[in-house]
C-alpha cells in the first residue's frame, strides 16, 4: 500500500485549509456526501418499495414510471439502488473499522515492543499479506456464511495485515523521537506513552489509509454480494444486483449498468477523498 | 525472425487451424465434469461427455423406451430373477481389447466391487453376474428388480475397457478408455474435453465429426455470446431468458425436451428438533403453501414459460404421471383458511436454496407469494455441499432443492419417499407409502406399477414432505448448420446422425 | 547481496509455513461437507465412509494437517477430490494461463501508465495532466468484474469482435490465444495502468526539480532529451521496484477476471476449488501464490538494490 511520510502533529486549521483548497478533494466529498444522504433518507425519499414484485413489469426499460427500469421480478431498480447504497457504505465503513480497530493496535505493539513481540506479530502479518485479499474475503465470508454482517467482518479481517504493517512502520519512525525518549524518561508507562504520544502522530497516514481502504471495501463487498457471500435476497446490494444482471446482460442492460455505475462513483469519491487528505497531511508540497 | 517470417508463420498457423479442424463439433457445457470414470462420476454433464465416450448395454428413445446398443437383445425369466442379455460381436474398445461377455462380467463387478464406486447402489439388485456364452450374459438378482434396464441404460450400463481398467485403477479417470463412437484425446480442467473419431466403431458411419470438443462455460451469456460468434456450435442449458433471442436469430436453431426431474421444496417432517414447527408437523400448514403458490407465475416469471408446472415426482411427459391430478390453480383464500384451521396466522419459514441467481429468482417470487397468504418466508442461499451437509444432519426447516430425474420412475421417488430411503432428508415415514412403492419396484407390469405410483402419490399430496414446484425442460441451443439433432428427456447429446453443413 | 538474499529466502520459510497453516485451518471451518457431494446423487453411505477415511476426514484437523505437511515435503500436494487430477498436474497446467494472463497486463499497462505518467508530470496543470488524473482515478475507481461484464456486452454480444471466453495457448494458435486474452488483459490491468501512471507522475515531478535535471536544462539541451535521458532514467526506479511488487498482487487480482472472462487459470481453479470444497487445490494453490507474491516481493528489494548505485556501494 501507499507509504505516507511521517508527520510530527500538525495544527489541525493548516490542514483544513489545505484540504479545503483542493478541488478534487472536494469534489469528492460532495460525492460521498449526496450518496451518504440518499442512503440515509431512504425511508423517506418518495420512492417504490424496493422489494414491491410486480408480475406484469418484468425486466422493463427505464421509462417515467421507472425512471431506472425494474429488474429480473418487476421490482423498481430506483428504488433497489438507493436501498442499496446503504449496504455499500455501510460495508466500506464497518470494514475499514473492524481493520483499524484491530490493526493499529497490534501494529502500535509490534514497533513499540519490538524484539520477539515484533517478530511474532511481523510474520503472521507477512503470511497474510502473503494470500490474496480477496481469497482471504471469499474464504472467510464462505466460512461465516453469507449475509452483509459477515463480508463486512470478512473483509475487516482480511484488510486487518495492511493496517498492522503501516502502524507498524509509523511507529518506528516516530518512537525515537525526542517527545518519546521525553515521554519515558518521566517515567511514564507503555500504554499511557503509546496512546497519547505514538499514536496521535501516527494517525495521519492511517486516515489516509482508511479512507482509501473504504474505496477498496466497497468493491470487495460488490465482488463478495456479486459471488454471492454478500448481502441476501430479498434486500438489495448493488453487488447482488449485478450478480443476477449479467444473466440478463442482452435482455435488460440497465439492470448491470446502473448499480455498476453506483459502485463507479461512490469509490470514486472516497479515492478523491484520500488523495486529497494525503496531500494536505503531506508537509512536502506548498 | 524477422517479422515477415513472423507473419508468414502466424498466418500459416491460422490456415492450418481452420482447415484441419473443419469437421469439429464444439459444445458448451455450464459445468466442467467431474472425474471422467463411469464408476466414479456423479454429474450430469459428465454423462453428457460419456455419451459420445462410451457405449451402454441399452439405450432409450426419445420416448423412453429401451433399445438395443452393446445388448442387442434381452429377456427376463419366468421369476424375474434372471435377466439374460445377448451382446453385439462387432463392438471394440478403444485400445483394441474386444468387448464380449467377460467385458460385461469386468465391468459390472467393477461397479460393484470397486470401494470408490458411485454405482453399488444402482446394481444393489445383482447377486451375480456371469458369462454365458462369448457373447451372453446372464444376470441373477436377489429380487425382481424393475428398475435394473434403465440402471443399464445409464452409467451403470457403460463398459470400460477391462485392460485398461485393470491397468489404471483410479487413474482410469484422467484418461477414460471405452467402446463408444468417439475416444478421449486430452482433458484441460476447467476448460476443454477433446474427443476424436474411432474409426473402428460398429457404427462410425453414424458419427459425421472428425473431433468433439466440449468446453465447460458456466456463464449463460458468454456460453451464448460464444454460440453467435462461432466460437461454439451447439450448448446445452439454455438460459430460458434466452430462447426469444435464439428463436428470432436466423443463424441460431433450438430443440428442447421436458426434463425427467422434479424442482420443488423438500420439507424438514421428522428429522431432528428443527421439524417441530408447525411446519413441519402440520400437513395443512404445508398444504396452505402449496396453494399460496402460483407455479404458472413461476413459469412465466423465472423461466418465460419454457418449464413445465409441476406437482408430482413424475413429469407430464411419463407414463406414470397422474392425468387425473393436474397441477392445482393458486387459491390465498383456501391457504388462509388451512393455516386458520392449523392455529396459525403467520408462521415464519427459513428456506435453504442454491447460491445462483436463477434460484434465489425462484425463491424470491415464492416468498412474495407467501407473504400473502401468511409465510414470512427467509431466503437462505447455500452451497450444495453445505445444502448437504445440513440437509442430512436435519439442521433446516426446508430446501429448495431438486432430482436430476431418472428413466425409471423409481430413481425419482423410492429414495426420498421410503422410511429408510437414502436421501430421504425430510426423514418422511408412512409405512402404506413403504409398502406401494416396494410393490411398485418389484413388479414388473407397467399397469400395476402406475397403479402402485398413483396410491402413493395420493398420500404423499395430502403429507407434502416435497412440495413440487415445476419440472425443467432441457434447452439446446445450436448453429442452423448443426443438422439431425434430437432432443431426449435425459439432456443428453446423442451424436448419432449429427451433421454439420 | 547473495548473503541478502539467502536471508530473505531464510524468512520466508516460516512464512509460508503460517499460511499453509491459515488455508488449512480456515478450509476446515468452512461449513459443507465436500464428501456429500463427492459421493453423488445416490449418497450410498458405504462411498461415503470410504471417501471419508481415504481423505482422512474422521481424523483430528492437527492431524489432517501433519498428512497434508508430510505429502508436500516429499514433493506430493496431493489429488483434487473432484476429479482425482494430481494438484501438481493441475498448477503446472493453470499457473502458465495466470501468468500469461498477467504478463500482458502488465505490457498493457505499462504502455499506457509509464507515458501517461511522463506526459502528465512534464506538462503539470494543463489539460493533459488533468484528463490523465481524470482517467488514472478511473481505472482505479472502476470494479473489475463491472468492467469485464460491460467489454462483454459491448465488444462481443453486441459487436461480435472478440470471443468472450475461453483460452487458447500461445505455442497453439498464436492469433487466437491473443485475442481472447485482450479483453481480460486490459480489465485486470486498468486498475494497475492508473497505479504506475500515478506513480510515474509523482517520480517524474520529484526528479525533474532536481538539481541535474535543471542544470542539464540550464546547459541549453531540447526538451525532449532531458525528460528522456536524465529525468526517466531516474524516475524509472520506483516504478520498476514497484512493477515487481503490483506482480504479485496481479496473480490476485486475476480471481475475479478469470471467473468472468471463464479463463482456466490459476483464479478460476481457486475459487471454484473454494466452492468445491477441494480442500488439496485450495490449499495447493494459495500455498503457490503465496510462494509467488513472497517471490516477487524479493525481486522487487533485489531490483531496487541492483539500480540504485548508492545503495549497492553502501552494502
Amino acid at each position: 500500500m501507499t507509504a505516507v511520510a511521517d508527520t510530527p502533529a500538525r495544527p489541525v486549521n493548516r490542514t483544513w485549509r489545505k484540504l479545503r483548497a483542493n478541488k478534487s478533494a472536494l469534489i469528492g466529498a460532495a460525492v460521498v456526501t449526496v450518496f451518504v444522504a440518499l442512503a440515509l433518507l431512504a425511508p423517506v425519499l418518495p420512492i417504490a418499495d424496493p422489494n414491491a414484485t410486480d408480475w406484469g413489469a418484468i425486466r422493463k426499460a427505464p421509462s417515467a414510471a421507472a425512471w431506472m427500469g425494474t429488474d429480473e421480478i418487476g421490482r423498481d431498480v430506483l428504488a433497489r439502488m438507493i436501498w442499496g447504497a446503504q449496504a455499500s457504505l455501510l460495508a466500506g465503513v464497518v470494514s475499514v473499522l473492524i481493520a483499524v480497530a484491530i490493526g493499529v493496535p497490534f501494529g502500535l505493539i509490534s514497533g513499540y515492543f519490538g524484539g520477539w513481540t515484533d517478530s511474532i506479530i511481523s510474520r503472521i502479518t507477512d503470511a497474510l499479506l502473503a494470500m490474496p485479499f480477496l481469497i482471504m474475503a471469499i474464504a472467510l465470508a464462505a466460512f461465516l456464511g453469507p449475509s452483509l454482517t459477515n463480508a463486512m467482518i470478512a473483509i475487516g479481517l482480511s484488510a486487518v495485515p495492511i493496517f498492522i504493517r503501516l502502524t507498524r512502520g509509523q511507529v518506528l519512525a516516530v518512537k525515537t523521537e525526542d517527545y518519546v525518549e521525553g515521554a519515558r524518561a518521566i517515567g511514564l508507562g507503555h500504554i499511557p506513552i503509546m496512546t497519547r504520544y505514538i499514536l496521535p502522530n501516527v494517525f495521519p497516514p492511517i486516515l489516509v489509509q482508511a479512507t482509501l481502504t473504504i474505496a477498496t471495501a466497497i468493491i470487495a463487498e460488490a465482488s463478495l454480494s456479486f459471488l454471492g457471500l454478500g448481502q441476501q435476497p430479498p434486500a438489495p446490494s448493488w453487488g447482488s444486483m449485478l450478480n443476477t444482471a449479467k444473466n440478463f446482460l442482452s435482455q435488460a442492460p440497465w439492470m448491470a449498468i446502473w448499480p455498476g455505475a453506483g459502485i463507479f462513483l461512490v469509490v470514486m469519491g472516497f479515492n478523491l477523498m484520500g488523495d486529497g487528505l494525503r496531500d494536505a497531511l503531506d508537509p512536502r508540497e506548498h | 525472425m524477422t517479422i515477415r517470417k513472423l507473419m508468414t508463420a502466424l498466418l500459416a498457423s491460422v490456415a492450418m487451424t481452420t482447415t484441419a479442424f473443419a469437421a469439429d463439433l464444439r459444445i458448451g457445457l455450464q459445468e466442467d465434469p467431474d472425474a471422467l470414470d463411469t464408476d466414479q462420476a456423479r454429474t450430469f454433464v459428465g454423462r453428457i461427455v460419456f455419451e459420445s465416450l462410451c457405449d451402454k448395454l441399452v439405450n432409450i428413445t426419445p420416448e423412453l423406451e429401451f433399445v438395443p446398443e452393446l445388448a442387442t437383445s434381452w429377456s427376463w425369466s419366468e421369476d424375474a430373477k434372471t435377466l439374460t442379455m445377448q451382446l453385439r460381436e462387432d463392438a471394440t474398445f478403444h485400445d483394441g481389447t474386444p468387448f464380449n461377455a467377460e467385458a460385461v462380467v469386468a465391468n459390472i463387478t467393477r461397479s460393484q466391487t470397486l470401494a470408490e464406486s458411485r454405482r453399488k447402489s444402482e446394481l444393489s439388485s445383482v447377486e451375480t453376474v456371469t458369462a454365458t456364452g462369448p457373447f451372453e450374459v446372464q444376470f441373477t438378482l436377489k429380487n425382481p428388480d424393475a428398475t435394473l434396464i434403465a440402471q443399464l441404460s445409464d452409467r451403470a450400463g457403460m463398459m470400460l475397457s477391462p485392460t485398461a481398467a485393470a491397468e489404471k485403477g483410479l487413474e482410469l479417470a484422467n484418461e477414460p478408455v471405452c467402446s463408444g463412437p468417439y475416444k478421449f484425446v486430452e482433458r484441460i480442467q476447467q476448460d476443454r474435453i477433446v474427443l476424436e473419431k474411432f474409426a473402428e466403431h460398429y457404427d462410425a458411419d453414424s458419427y459425421s465429426f472428425d473431433r468433439v470438443i466440449f468446453l465447460p462455460i458456466p456463464d449463460t451469456t458468454v456460453r451464448l455470446a460464444n454460440l453467435r460468434s462461432g466460437d461454439l456450435d451447439m450448448l446445452e442449458r439454455l438460459a430460458p431468458s434466452d430462447v426469444a433471442g435464439v428463436q428470432a436469430d436466423g443463424n441460431l436453431t433450438f430443440a428442447s425436451a421436458i426434463s425427467q426431474g422434479y424442482q420443488g421444496i423438500t420439507v424438514n417432517v421428522n428429522n431432528g428438533a428443527r421439524s417441530e414447527t408447525p411446519f413441519g408437523q402440520d400437513a395443512r400448514v404445508r398444504r396452505a403453501l402449496s396453494l399460496a403458490i402460483d407455479r404458472e407465475v413461476i413459469n412465466q416469471v423465472v423461466f418465460e414459460g419454457t418449464y413445465a408446472a409441476g406437482n408430482q415426482p413424475f413429469p407430464p411427459n411419463s407414463p406414470f404421471y397422474d392425468q387425473t391430478n393436474p397441477v392445482e390453480a393458486r387459491d390465498v383464500d383456501a391457504a388462509k383458511a388451512l393455516l386458520a384451521e392449523a392455529g396459525v396466522e403467520r408462521i415464519a419459514v427459513e428456506i435453504q436454496a442454491a447460491n445462483n441467481p436463477v434460484q434465489l429468482q425462484l425463491m424470491q417470487v415464492i416468498q412474495a407469494m407467501a407473504a400473502e397468504a401468511g409465510f414470512d418466508i427467509s431466503i437462505k442461499a447455500t452451497e450444495f455441499a453445505t445444502m448437504l451437509q445440513e440437509q442430512t444432519a436435519g439442521n433446516y426447516d426446508a430446501t429448495q432443492v431438486g432430482w436430476s430425474g431418472r428413466t425409471d420412475p423409481d430413481g425419482n421417488i423410492h429414495a426420498f419417499m421410503t422410511c429408510e430411503g437414502g436421501l430421504n432428508d425430510s426423514k418422511f415415514c408412512s409405512p402404506e407409502v413403504d409398502t406401494l412403492l416396494n410393490e411398485a419396484r418389484s413388479a414388473i407390469d407397467p399397469a400395476v406399477r402406475k397403479e402402485k405410483y398413483d396410491a402413493a402419490n395420493a398420500i404423499l399430496r395430502e403429507e407434502l414432505p416435497i412440495i413440487y414446484l415445476y419440472h425443467q425442460t432441457w434447452l439446446w441451443a445450436m448453429s442452423n448448420k448443426v443438422k439431425g439433432f434430437t432432443a431426449y428427456p435425459d439432456g443428453m447429446i446423442r451424436l448419432s446422425g449429427v451433421t454439420m453443413e | 547481496m547473495l548473503l541478502f538474499i539467502l536471508r530473505r529466502i531464510l524468512i520466508a520459510i516460516p512464512t509460508l509455513i503460517l499460511v499453509s497453516m491459515f488455508v488449512f485451518a480456515l478450509q476446515k471451518l468452512l461449513p459443507g461437507d465436500p464428501i456429500l457431494v463427492m459421493a453423488g446423487e445416490d449418497r450410498d453411505p458405504e462411498v461415503i465412509a470410504l471417501l471419508r477415511e481415504k481423505y482422512h476426514m474422521n481424523e483430528p484437523i492437527v492431524v489432517q494437517y501433519l498428512y497434508w505437511a508430510g505429502d508436500v515435503l516429499r514433493g506430493d500436494l496431493g489429488i483434487s477430490l473432484r476429479t482425482n487430477e494430481p494438484v501438481l498436474d493441475l498448477i503446472a497446467s493453470k499457473l502458465p494461463v495466470t501468468i500469461q494472463l498477467a504478463l500482458m497486463s502488465m505490457v498493457f499497462a505499462f504502455l499506457i501508465g509509464i507515458p501517461a505518467g511522463i506526459l502528465s508530470a512534464v506538462r503539470k496543470g494543463t489539460w493533459v495532466d488533468w484528463l490523465a488524473n481524470l482517467v488514472a482515478l478511473s481505472g482505479l475507481s472502476i470494479p473489475n468484474f463491472w468492467l469485464g461484464i460491460m467489454l462483454i456486452l459491448l465488444v462481443s454480444v453486441n459487436l461480435g469482435w472478440l470471443p468472450a471466453s475461453g483460452y487458447e495457448s500461445p505455442w497453439v494458435d498464436p492469433w487466437k490465444s491473443l485475442t481472447t486474452m485482450i479483453m481480460p488483459a486490459f480489465v485486470l490491468g486498468t486498475a494497475l495502468a492508473a497505479t504506475l501512471m500515478r506513480h510515474t507522475r509523482s517520480a517524474m515531478l520529484g526528479v525533474l526539480q532536481a538539481d541535474y535535471v535543471r542544470t542539464a536544462r540550464a546547459k541549453g539541451l531540447r526538451g525532449r532529451v532531458v525528460i528522456l535521458k536524465h529525468a526517466f532514467r531516474n524516475a524509472v526506479l520506483p516504478v520498476v521496484t514497484l512493477s515487481a511488487l503490483l506482480f504479485g498482487e496481479l496473480l490476485a487480482g486475476a480471481v475475479l477476471t478469470e471467473q468472468i472472462f471463464t479463463i482456466p487459470g490459476f483464479g478460476k481453479l481457486i475459487v471454484d476449488a473454494v466452492f468445491n470444497r477441494d480442500y488439496a487445490v485450495v490449499q495447493g494453490v494459495v500455498l503457490c501464490t503465496a510462494v509467488g507474491f513472497i517471490f516477487m516481493n524479493l525481486v522487487a528489494d533485489v531490483l531496487y538494490v541492483i539500480l540504485n548505485p548508492r545503495l549497492r556501494t553502501a552494502q
